[in-house]
């Protein structure tokens, strides 16, 4: 099955809040090899005036996979993970993810188009915290393979 | 902190490890199986098994924590994934990241930093850039 084109536009309900911890915070920093006290340390992340420690740039890659499971899980989709390949990712910032945040995403499917035998995919996750102040969006580019072979 | 356009405002090398790959999927809830079994990277045609390009993607835009220190914020940063980097389960794989200031802002106070990223001479992430502001 191809990818359904009726996707162009879909906007997903809100994913259920995801409570960033203080130790997951620092357990991506350890495995992104970023060494700052401010990933680590509260009182490093305070005297920069953030409430708790910082996640490193790419950590909202964890909430916009909830979103990603929202778009394999739909039936009409026609996508399916062991054809999907990761081209592009980007994150555009309102300002960054502390431990403590309760971050909501919401998915919209943003464009289709075929490329050789294959479907790209981007889609945005605009991400919120609890009080709906935007922190950030994160866009995401797959190339969904035929499913030929 | 402004840089001038041209300067290398940080560089490093990344040693990963098959271990590597393991704490990166337990950190980010990334398991797909190409990440750390050879048997499966195989069956689906990969040369071996595959550092997530997520967690290039981290580690190259990290390089820059030293040199952003107490000021200085990502407020985007955007990469195209157009190398695999295959981590040898013995002799893992070295990334190289060089980053560079390609558009300073000085009364603004903003850059765009271009990231090169390499692993055996070969560049892994294209368009990797990250801009940043400094209070």
């Amino acid at each position: 099955m191809p990818v359904n084109p009726e996707l162009v536009g879909r906007v997903f309900p809100p994913t259920s809040p995801y409570l960033v911890g203080r130790e997951k915070v620092r357990e991506f920093a350890r495995a992104v090899f970023a060494e700052d006290r401010q990933h680590f340390d509260p009182e490093a992340a305070r005297a920069r005036g953030f409430a708790d420690v910082v996640a490193p740039p790419t950590f909202a890659i964890v909430v916009q996979e909830q979103t990603l499971a929202q778009l394999l899980g739909e039936q009409d989709s026609g996508i399916v993970l062991e054809h999907v390949l990761h081209a592009e990712q980007r994150f555009r910032y309102s300002r960054p993810i502390v431990a403590g945040d309760e971050l909501t995403a919401t998915l919209t499917v943003s464009g289709i188009r075929a490329l050789g035998g294959n479907t790209m995919v981007t889609s945005d996750a605009e991400v919120r915290d609890a009080a709906g102040e935007h922190v950030v969006t994160t866009t995401s580019v797959l190339v969904v393979g035929g499913g030929d072979s | 902190m402004i840089p001038a356009v041209g300067d290398v405002v940080a560089e490093r090398t990344v040693h990963l490890t098959r271990e590597s790959l393991v704490r990166y999927a337990g950190a980010s809830g990334d398991f797909n199986a190409i990440h750390y079994r050879d048997d499966i990277a195989q069956a689906v045609g990969l040369p071996g098994v595959l550092a997530h390009g997520m967690l290039t993607m981290g580690v190259a835009v990290s390089t820059l924590d030293p040199w952003l220190g107490s000021s200085g914020v990502v407020t985007e940063y955007g990469v195209r994934f157009t190398r695999p980097v295959v981590v040898d389960p013995e002799s893992g794989a070295d990334v190289t990241v060089v980053a560079k200031a390609a558009e300073v802002d000085a009364e603004a106070r903003t850059a765009r930093i271009d990231l090169t990223v390499t692993h055996n001479g070969t560049t892994v992430l294209g368009k990797a850039q990250v801009r940043v502001r400094f209070e």
